[in-house]
């Protein structure tokens, strides 16, 4: 079968993986044993797979392995730092927008993509962008409540 | 699941490209792989079983956006890129809301211009714009290039003039006038979903009279159409309200939507009339 070699940045660390070249960018960042970034329907419904590409939300599902040569990718396992956890995933924990968890990582990126780029989103926004991506469990709002908490919550940090 | 096995090359140029499809051309079943945005899925779902992708997203030539007299978009140029380019407004708002309507916002980041026109989605709001605006769609091969009209371009779901060999490398949107006022709409089940109907409309009006209208409908028929009687409607008219009428009640009969997604033909029609009108009326207040 045929093989690829791909290097890009996961989590800032340099990554190298060589695998079928009909790998998807999710299968690359879970053979690194990064399992955060879940994989739902691959075919880009769901949104359980979403990372962060170059600052943007993007679906790891949809993209091959070798179109990541040379990109910054993020996952959920960058965001806590000096054992902390971030605030997005802060705001989550205290607003129970998590059930069982599977959307949750893709949710949280599509959060912080949507909060780094356009940190005065208006709440129409928010909910906009957080449409992308489904939850089976939650029902939406309590996630709607937990992102509108950590943008308060960042803007606070900035001050 | 996976895409059944295939040959991958990746390509940085457009003679690469070029050169590489020629080549590809002999043992069929080629296909370009831009953003992937449409290609994944269909690959992944084994609807399509290419013998070998050619990977073109990285083809820095192609990524780009222009506007001066006219607008040149690259094949490559992300639904993002025109989402957020506010200079498109007045006469080419109607462009940049059709961008924002495209997929969902994740789709964005990596979707691509080019990539939609090809996949020619009946449905598809890019498509529907290029019409609308009276799009050249710019084409290479080996052997040379050509320019289509974007109304030429779509020949039915997922049908294109792209020939053997050829591929999508831009647009070029004619310059309207430049007191020109557009507005796009859809109807859809969610804020995310694929539209039912669509609209996407380019006025010029002087004193107050309507001088040049053009109306596209989309999702209602196999590919994107103008509605020429509704535009000839509302050419010479103020925009007032029975003017209005006339044309959302003309656009409404000019389209053929199919029943889908449980919705049958009179519905949708209804909802291109109601789009038309809303977004004439939307307009009126810009054009007095
Ligand atoms: S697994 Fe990627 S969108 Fe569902
Ligand atoms: S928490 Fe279970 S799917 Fe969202």
């Amino acid at each position: 079968m045929d093989v690829l070699r791909t290097e890009f940045t996961l989590n800032d660390m340099p990554i190298e993986v060589t695998l079928p070249v009909r790998a998807t960018l999710a299968d690359a960042i879970r053979s690194t044993g990064a399992t955060g970034t879940r994989v739902g329907c691959e075919e880009g419904i769901c949104g359980s797979c979403t990372v962060l590409l170059d600052g943007r939300p993007a679906r790891a599902c949809l993209m091959l392995a070798a179109q990541a040569r040379g990109r910054e990718i993020r996952t959920v396992e960058g965001l806590a730092a000096g054992g902390r956890l971030h605030p997005v995933q802060e705001s989550f924990r205290r607003h129970r927008a998590l059930q069982c968890g599977y959307c949750t990582p893709g949710f949280m990126m599509l959060a912080v993509g949507l909060l780094e780029r356009e940190p005065n989103a208006s709440p129409e926004r928010v909910r906009a962008v957080l449409a992308s991506n489904l939850c089976r469990c939650t029902g939406y709002a309590p996630i709607v409540d937990a992102v509108l908490a950590a943008q308060q919550a960042l803007a606070g940090e900035v001050i | 699941m996976r895409p059944a096995p295939f040959a991958y090359e990746r390509v940085e140029s457009v003679e690469e490209m070029l050169e590489a499809l020629a080549r590809a051309d002999g043992e069929g079943a080629a296909v370009l792989l831009a953003g992937g945005q449409s290609l994944i899925p269909r690959l992944n779902a084994r609807l399509v079983r290419p013998r070998r992708v050619i990977d073109i997203d990285g083809i820095a030539a192609l990524d780009h956006l222009e506007l001066d007299q006219e607008l040149r978009v690259g094949a490559l140029c992300r639904h993002w890129r025109l989402e957020e380019a506010t200079s498109l407004d007045g006469p080419w708002a109607a462009l940049r809301e059709a961008a924002a309507h495209v997929g969902l916002h994740p789709v964005r980041t990596r979707g691509t211009f080019g990539g939609s026109l090809a996949h020619a989605d009946p449905a598809a709001e890019l498509p529907l714009a290029a019409v609308t605006y009276g799009a050249e769609i710019e084409l290479r091969s080996r052997a040379g290039q050509r320019r289509v009209a974007a109304e030429e371009f779509f020949r039915g779901p997922h049908r294109t003039a792209l020939g053997p060999g050829e591929a999508i490398v831009g647009a070029r949107f004619p310059s309207p006038k430049p007191d020109g006022v557009s507005a796009f709409a859809e109807v859809s089940r969610r804020v995310v979903g694929w539209p039912l109907a669509a609209v996407c409309v380019v006025l010029h009006a002087a004193e107050g009279v309507i001088q040049g209208a053009r109306v596209g409908l989309g999702a209602v028929g196999p590919a994107p159409r103008r509605a020429i009687e509704a535009e000839r409607l509302l050419e010479g008219s103020a925009l007032e309200s029975s003017a209005i009428d006339a044309a959302a009640v003309a656009a409404a009969r000019a389209c053929a939507p199919a029943v889908a997604d449980g919705v049958d033909e009179d519905t949708r029609r209804d909802m291109v009339e109601a789009l038309v009108r809303r977004t004439l009326a939307g307009l009126a207040g810009a054009v007095w």
